[in-house]
């Protein structure tokens, strides 16, 4: 018979339900054999969550690196990897490779690149990458410019019933920019692009979908006018999903003035009043998931001038801790944060995950919601600390992680 | 002495507390006050470097100034080494070429070397922006921003509050008008921000592919029409235009340039009758400017801007370089 655990005490929040419930969660093996108020069985080892939020484990849709420490450190129990790796995830083996990284603490759900080596000109080998464990399509870091190439992508996941997830982006409006045009880059002397590549890049992958009848993921949105564009598609009910990440409704272009590249990200931060209107997307339901976007990049790809370093951030320690700044803020409730972080992001990739229920796998982490901490750059637990949250005080930390049924 | 000195003296302050800065990076980090401390410093230069006999001043003898020049510059260059000479400094110029050096962790690598030779004053020149901030965090001696990427010119924008202060005999108040590649200039930026710090009211005007998103945040009026932007300007500064801008991508030709945006005695007739005309240089002549313009013996200040910068960087190198030989006040 198999090891029984009951965490007892806790506050457990469930994606599926509308609020959180006082009880007691029962663990048979790897998964949840029930949840309820029932007393927990003698022979199980007793787990006391009493002041803790008791969540599925995070489903990170859209991460650069496959990095324990740091997703164990923010209650990450499965990442989707981008297929931005280095070769580019184009193959069969290099996708059943990235799969394997992290097992059995971390799972990994490699995410195909759409195109031979991300160059956005031949179709990648979907079917086989699926049937080495891709969960989805994504076109990368960047924009695919030749649009015959983007609907016949579309097309093909379609058919194969995965997801494709874009970057939001025009190629042509963005060039060799690294800022939003706009009075900080303009101080700077910094190449910049308007906001609306985002828009432009949003309309043009919708219409595409409308038309291959796809399912279509922009990983990551940080525009008003972009929100708009989603928020109409899926009232017109097509498959269009959004993501966005803590730095686009934590920061704005600001951020990045004294040319501090660990806020130079990709897409680049945006004004004010885009960052204003992130906000009201997540709060509205328009945005579907939440992602650390987890880049660490050392100082070889970040202490250089502002234009030659690198884009991305390590956000897997800080994304819940920042999302949770949502809820006290009322934008939304804990169990609609849950269902961004975990539950929807399953939905997307096809995965038994993001829920707490009778049968569902046991991944489950146990969050001190208040407990205040500091973000601290040179203290990481990632591979390197290249966070724009520096020296920010924070509240909300994950005290235990259990993957599979086994506390990490 | 021209008129502006005794006004700029306000501040009252003395010592490093005039110039409280180890670097000159930009001059977006200067107070007014700290501005004209630097112009007024930069007075008994110009007077020395029209001495008929030896322009020689031992101040910074035996101390050692780099001219690291990461992006082709001769101009520049030569002035800041003649600047250093003046004062009696060792003088040695750096050519990294852009390619070798621009990527990768050589940047900070080449900052650590020049820093364990020990130089007292290094300038630094870089095509990227914010370039310079970065080797100046890695080094022991004061830093001089000679230009980096699109950012910051902050000597030339000193130079030409100078030309103006001297010419007109004041700042405030004064109409400058500045035209041409706004978006890709160093030179307009430390020049806006320089002139609205002192108090000048200040015009950019620039074709609108060439125009920076939300510049009339930093102070200025924007034109894309040059006639309207010249009307009434005391001063009307014009930027170099680079080759590789008109070739389609942001200006269709140079003589659609020059129809729209050349500064021709027509066109300079519509600014004040005694307008000053400047420009950084190099000049596209029959493009951004006419040579009858730039020739003009009365309302060109051109070889002047070129004589003023040598004496504001000397006085930017001595101001930078007291700490180190602890000048009274400053050590």
């Amino acid at each position: 018979m198999s090891i029984r655990i009951a965490i007892t005490n806790g506050l457990i929040v469930d994606p599926t339900a509308i609020a959180p419930i006082a009880g007691t969660v029962l663990i048979e093996g790897d998964s949840i054999s029930s949840i309820g108020d029932s007393p927990a069985p003698s022979d199980a080892d007793i787990v006391d969550a009493k002041g803790m939020i008791v969540a599925p484990g995070i489903v990170d849709l859209g991460v650069f690196r496959t990095d324990k420490p740091a997703f164990q450190f923010g209650g990450i129990t499965r990442a989707g990897l981008m297929p931005d790796q280095s070769p580019p995830l184009d193959d069969p083996g290099l996708v059943q490779r990235a799969a394997r990284a992290g097992k059995p603490d971390l799972w990994v759900h490699p995410i195909a690149a759409a195109t031979r080596d991300l160059a956005g000109k031949e179709m990648a080998e979907l079917a086989m990458m699926r049937a080495a464990g891709a969960k989805a399509v994504a076109t990368g870091r960047q924009w695919i410019a030749d649009s015959g190439v983007m609907a016949r992508v579309l097309a093909y996941a379609a058919a194969l019933d995965m997801t494709v997830i874009a970057h939001a982006e025009d190629g042509g409006l963005v060039g060799r920019a690294v800022a939003t045009a706009g009075e900080t880059a303009t101080r700077l002397g910094l190449h910049a692009a308007p906001a609306v590549a985002e828009a432009m890049a949003v309309a043009r992958d919708i219409a595409l979908a409308r038309q291959a009848g796809a399912a279509l993921h922009f990983r990551i949105v940080s525009t008003a006018a972009a929100f708009a564009l989603i928020r109409a598609a899926k009232a017109e009910g097509l498959r269009i999903t959004c993501g966005t990440s803590p730095a686009y409704f934590q920061l704005s272009d600001i951020a990045a003035s004294d040319f501090r590249t660990f806020a130079r990200l990709s897409p680049p931060l945006r004004c004010e009043a885009d960052r204003q209107a992130t906000i009201a997307a997540i709060a509205d339901g328009t945005v579907d998931v939440l992602t650390s976007s987890h880049d660490p990049r050392g100082p070889e790809d970040k202490r250089l001038p502002f234009a030659d370093a690198a884009p991305g951030m390590a956000g897997a320690e800080t994304l819940l801790a920042l999302a949770l700044g949502l809820v006290r803020d009322e934008h939304l409730t804990i169990n609609a944060l849950m269902a961004l972080l975990s539950a929807n992001p399953a939905r997307l990739l096809g995965i038994d995950a993001g829920r707490i229920a009778a049968g569902a796998p046991a991944d489950l982490i146990l969050i001190d919601p208040d407990a205040p901490w500091k973000v601290d750059s040179a203290k990481m637990a990632a591979e390197a600390g290249n966070t724009p949250f520096d020296g920010l005080p924070v509240q909300g930390r994950v005290r235990r992680v259990m993957k599979g049924g086994r506390f990490l | 002495m021209p008129q502006g000195i005794s006004e700029t003296r306000a501040s009252g302050l003395t010592g490093r507390d005039a110039f409280p800065h180890r670097h000159l990076l930009a001059i977006s980090a200067l107070a007014p006050w700290e501005i004209s401390f630097l112009l007024d410093e930069a007075e008994q230069w110009v007077t020395l470097n029209r001495a008929a006999s030896a322009k020689h001043d031992g101040r910074l003898a035996g101390l050692t100034q780099i001219n690291a020049f990461f992006e082709a510059s001769t101009r520049t260059m030569l002035s800041f080494e003649i600047a250093g000479k003046r004062l009696g400094a060792d003088t040695v110029n750096m050519h990294a070429a852009q390619s070798s050096v621009r990527k990768g962790e050589t940047l900070i690598d080449t900052a650590v070397t020049l820093n364990a030779m020990h130089a007292d004053v290094i300038v630094i020149r870089h095509g990227s922006s914010g370039a310079v901030r970065l080797i100046a965090d890695k080094v022991d001696c004061p830093v001089l921003n000679a230009g980096d990427g699109w950012h910051e010119h902050p000597t030339q924008g000193l130079l030409d509050a100078l030309t103006i202060r001297r010419r007109k005999g004041r700042i405030d108040g004064v109409i400058v008008t500045i035209c041409g590649d706004v978006m890709h200039s160093r030179v307009a930026r430390s020049n806006i921000l320089c002139l609205t710090a002192l108090g000048a009211q200040v015009r950019v005007v620039a074709p609108p592919t060439l125009m920076p998103a939300d510049i009339d945040r930093m102070r200025v009026e924007a034109f894309t029409d040059f006639d309207a932007g010249i009307a009434g300007a005391d001063v009307v500064m014009m930027l170099r235009l680079q080759n590789e801008r008109m070739d389609g991508a942001f200006i269709p030709s140079p003589r659609e340039y020059h129809m729209l945006y050349g500064l021709t005695l027509a066109r300079l007739a519509r600014a004040a009758p005694d307008a000053l005309v400047m420009h950084p240089g190099p000049m596209n002549r029959g493009v951004e400017i006419d040579s009858i313009v730039a020739d003009d013996k009365v309302r060109s200040a051109i070889t002047e801007q070129v004589e003023l910068g040598v004496a504001v960087r000397m006085a930017c190198l001595d101001v930078l370089t007291r700490r180190a030989r602890k000048v009274e006040g400053w050590a």
